[in-house]
């Protein structure tokens, strides 16, 4: 069968008289490790070199090779980069997925597909361009052995036709990609040509999805959250490292080793000016960093929730012994084998009251790869500023996907390296005990060892203002009661909520994290569609500040957008609000492993404030993934 | 009129500055005379304690850094995770001199992953593992390094294989390897002297009899016992690089080992050859002396030139911790470059 044959239907619903333009999503579905992360780079870049906003996320199984494995690229002239739920146009690589993909498409997608999977077959209310990849890729690959990792470029460059991307930015930014591999290079733009071509002479455009030249991009960067995280410590001037490799928190430490390696090697000595180790699993991880952290040194590590869950007894002796560390926590979904590999903000609770006893430790927050730039540098500042153990709460969705941003500001404040002893601070205060609260702010005074300072010894909670060994009940409590003073500190010094108040909205939105995209997203839904105000309090960091209560008091319904099961940002805000303010709070909740969409959040509160919602179609296959064992 | 002149020792510096609290030990403690050597050790090296940091994890073993040194840092760390924090400390600030205490139960048992990869990095501490075979702190259950047939004070028999500490070390990578035995004060100090003049990972495991729960007949880890069973492949002695020392032997008869700070082990052979730089030789001696009931001490490995943990990582001879802004923040060039090559 020819192509021709098959392509398009008759019966595809005539949409093309709408014009769709930069508004739309693209789905890729391989199989893992087929070498489509290239190919899928390239799309993403050639779109924002076109100027218009974009995002890219990788919905990938655990596994190497073999398992499918789902790419999305979602541009948006309205600046969205949240997950849009229904995919527009998809790209049908994987044998094993490609039905399920196809029938879970809204009617009007359009499909590019291997042409033996015979896709065309399944639904008459699609747009179907078959392609034999094969043939193309050989006719442009005579290497057998490299047609594999080539054979993705073709549906590139059949996108570039098909949406009107022009062929010279895809070039560009397959160029960006490959760097100086010429070889390469060379063979990948052959392959996008040829995809070209064939769609050229092949296909008659029937979807009505166009990419059209946009101003919206100037001086915008693409970077996962890890990465820029990474250069926030950088910046820093993080010198200890400790780690454990764990999805979705390695490529933090390794972005970090990169960055490193290039720009923290001491010029004349060709020394470097700091250690990262890889531990032997979370637990020395962080008992490493807590070393460094008492000895005086920015440390740092970086993990996700089963690290997190190991590092528990650690967190508390830090939190006790009051030692400065660093911990960033990318969020993915349950233990042992579950879903490795996808996000969820499920780790809010149990962090914040991490380890035995009475715990409880200072949260960021981040939302974008600018902000986990940002708040990195933070964190270094409050850790000895309040020489306690501060967890960066990022999650997959932010860390490992592509995010578009500006280019992130170089620091100018000078570092807080906290209260630390000095001859002049010991001479003004007579008398010196590591854990007195001089100020009243129940920040102490610390020395370090080899600073030639009063050396004490460190313990758990069993001490005296002075660092001596103390099991009496009054020293006891009266430790930990600084320690609620500390913390109670710490809420005027950690970042404040962002707030965006509709002077006529009578209901509130609370969320956090990548949470964000979906909220902002879907409030211009609600306005838009249905005429439902709200206001947005976006949360940054854990102690809230009093920016919460004002903005609970100011609306009469509040929901809180969170992507865990259990509404865990929600328990937490009702340890410390009136019975009042609590029951104003609802609840809207994204747990599928998939980040949460813009349409999901409208849905949800829209049936809550008691409007009909229309039911849709379930999210596309990857709602459904399954993979063999 | 004259004054009596002050004890210094030779950095200027007074016993006292060595002596830590008082021990909340039991009377007669193993642990108590480990301390007292390690008090005369860094008094005699004249180690500035300024400069030492004390670590442990919990038991018995690891409140005794409170009764030494009690002019430096000191950190009581979760129980078997000592060897991370003493690893961040050193990483943060290489001048530092670490010394680690921890116990059989917190080395053999729940710390056995953290001593594993410490031993592997060849990290500069001095790791002393407080030997009595059983846990003191909860009233006396048997430990990993407990022997075969031996028995608890109510009978109970241990018959799972003991973890000989000094041949995993070794296995390990561990540069230098040491027993002794706690009331073996001359050995066990000059051991502690030349473990300061090592730059690299000492385990020294000290055989120290718990006398509240593991001293009566039956045990091998009682006084009796192991005074019976002590079989030294050596004798040490030790030759600090600030002292002009010549000593006399016999060609042959002892074996001198060149410490990293041009300190001399001398180790004179006692009924049979031992090398200390043979490995093979180490393991199959171990295995040998504990197929015989006894315990070998001494040095029962040693390396003395192995790059340590932070030559490895090639870090900048300053601490890291007091680095300068300027050496620890790129220019703004290069977070410009950075930002250029994500457009």
């Amino acid at each position: 069968m020819s192509p021709i044959d098959v392509a398009p239907q008759e019966k595809t619903t005539p949409l093309s008289a709408t014009r769709v333009v930069n508004d739309f999503s693209i789905q890729v579905a391989t199989v893992n490790g087929s070498g489509s992360q290239t190919a899928n780079l390239v799309l993403l870049r050639s779109i924002l070199l076109m100027g218009v906003p974009v995002s890219g996320k990788n919905m990938f199984p655990s596994n190497i090779a073999g398992l499918p494995t789902w790419y999305t690229i979602r541009a948006s002239k309205r600046g969205y980069v949240g997950r849009k739920k229904e995919v527009d146009f998809l790209v049908a690589m994987n044998p094993e997925t490609a039905k399920e993909d196809v029938m879970t498409l809204e009617p009007g997608a359009a499909v590019v597909y291997d042409e033996p999977l015979k896709l065309n077959e399944l639904r008459s209310d699609l747009t179907f361009y078959p392609a034999p990849f094969d043939k193309l890729v050989a006719a442009v690959c005579p290497d057998a052995k490299l047609r594999r990792l080539v054979r993705n470029m073709i549906y590139d460059g059949i996108l570039a036709k098909l949406l009107d991307i022009d062929l010279a930015y895809m070039e560009q930014a397959l160029s960006r990609q490959l760097g100086k591999k010429a070889k390469a290079i060379t063979l990948n733009a052959a392959a996008l040509k040829a995809g070209f071509d064939y769609a050229e002479t092949t296909f008659t455009k029937q979807d009505p999805f166009h990419v059209e030249k946009m101003n919206a991009t100037a001086g915008k960067i693409l970077i996962e959250g890890n990465a820029a995280a990474a250069i926030g410590c950088m910046m820093a001037g993080v010198t200890v490292v400790a780690w454990y490799p764990i999805t979705p928190s390695s490529s933090l430490c390794e972005s970090l080793i990169g960055y490193m390696r290039k720009y923290r090697i001491d010029k004349e000595t060709g020394k470097a000016t700091f250690a990262i180790v890889q531990a032997e699993d979370e637990i020395a991880s962080l008992g490493m960093v807590i070393g460094a952290g008492w000895a005086g040194a920015r440390a740092m590590t970086a993990t996700a929730g089963p690290g997190i869950s190991l590092m528990s007894e650690f967190a508390g002796l830090g939190y006790y012994a009051e030692t400065p560390a660093v911990i960033f926590d990318v969020q993915r979904v349950g233990p042992s084998t579950g879903l490795p590999t996808r996000t969820a903000q499920g780790d809010l609770l149990s962090t914040a009251f991490l380890s035995h006893g009475d715990t409880k430790h200072i949260l960021l927050i981040p939302h974008s790869v600018e902000e986990s730039y940002e708040l990195a540098m933070v964190a270094f500042d409050l850790a000895e500023r309040f020489q306690t153990p501060i967890f960066v709460m990022m999650d997959l969705d932010l860390g490992m996907n592509n995010w578009m941003s500006d280019g992130f500001k170089y620091p100018t404040k000078p570092l807080d390296r906290g209260k630390r002893l000095t001859p002049e601070i010991l001479a003004k205060l007579g008398e010196w005990g590591r854990y007195k609260d001089v100020d009243g702010d129940g920040i102490p005074y610390r020395t370090v060892p080899g600073d030639g300072m009063p050396a004490f010894f460190t313990r758990g909670s069993g001490h005296n203002p002075k660092a001596q060994y103390s099991e009496r009940p009054d020293d006891y409590v009266n430790n930990v009661d600084r320690l609620s003073r500390k913390f109670e500190t710490a809420r005027t010094h950690v970042p404040r909520p962002i707030v965006d108040t509709d002077k006529d909205a009578r209901i509130g939105i609370i969320g956090y994290g990548t949470s964000h995209w979906a909220i902002t997203e879907s409030r211009d839904q609600l306005r838009e569609e249905t005429n439902v105000k709200t206001s947005y309090l976006r949360v940054r960091a854990y102690p809230f500040t009093e920016d919460l209560v004002k903005f609970i008091d100011a609306h009469d319904r509040i929901y809180v957008v969170e992507q865990n099961r259990d509404a865990q940002l929600a328990m937490l805000m009702k340890l410390e609000l009136s019975p009042e303010r609590c029951a104003k709070l609802r609840n809207v909740l994204h747990y599928s492993g998939l980040p949460i969409d813009a349409r999901s959040v409208s849905d949800d509160i829209l049936a809550q404030e008691g409007f009909e919602v229309t039911k849709r179609f379930t999210p596309a296959s990857a709602s459904s993934m399954t993979g063999g064992e | 009129m004259a004054t009596v002149p002050l004890k210094v020792n030779r950095i200027g510096l007074e016993p006292q500055l060595y002596k830590g609290g008082k021990t909340t030990l039991c009377a007669g403690c193993g642990h108590n005379s480990i301390s007292e050597r390690i008090i005369e050790a860094f008094y005699e090296m004249g180690v500035d304690p300024q400069q030492v940091v004390k670590l442990s994890g919990i038991g018995c073993s690891s409140k005794s850094p409170a009764y030494f040194l009690g002019s430096s840092h000191g950190f009581n760390a979760v129980h078997g995770r000592m060897p991370s924090v003493g690893t961040g400390a050193m990483l943060a600030n290489q001048k530092l001199i670490a010394i680690g205490v921890s116990g059989d139960g917190d080395t053999g048992a729940i710390g056995i992953g953290q001593f594993v990869h410490l031993m592997r990095r060849n990290l500069p501490i001095i790791y002393i593992i407080e030997d009595n075979g059983c846990y003191g702190l909860t009233k006396g259950q048997f430990s990993p390094t407990a022997d075969l047939g031996s028995t608890l004070k109510n009978g109970v028999v241990n018959d799972l294989q003991p973890i000989d500490t000094c041949a995993l070390a070794i296995q390990l990578g561990a540069t230098f390897v040491a027993r002794s035995f706690s009331g073996d004060k001359k050995q066990l100090l000059n051991l502690l002297k030349a473990a300061l003049s090592h730059r690299g990972t000492v385990m020294l495991d000290v055989i120290s009899p718990c006398v509240t729960f593991n001293d009566h007949e039956g045990s091998t880890k009682s006084y009796a016992y192991v005074k019976d069973h002590d079989d030294p492949l050596e004798e040490v002695s030790f030759v600090p690089f600030f002292e002009d020392i010549t000593v006399e032997y016999e060609p042959g008869s002892v074996q001198e080992v060149k410490m990293h700070d041009g300190s001399r082990l001398l180790l004179k052979k006692l009924d049979e050859a031992y090398d200390p730089t043979d490995k093979i030789q180490a393991m199959r001696t171990l295995h040998e002396t504990s197929r015989r009931g006894e315990f070998a001490t001494g040095i029962i490995y040693i390396e003395p030139d192995r790059d340590d943990f932070l030559k490895q990582l090639n870090v900048v001879d300053e601490p890291l911790a007091s680095l300068p802004l300027d050496r620890t923040r790129p220019p703004q060039a290069a977070l410009d470059e950075i930002m250029e090559s994500l457009r």
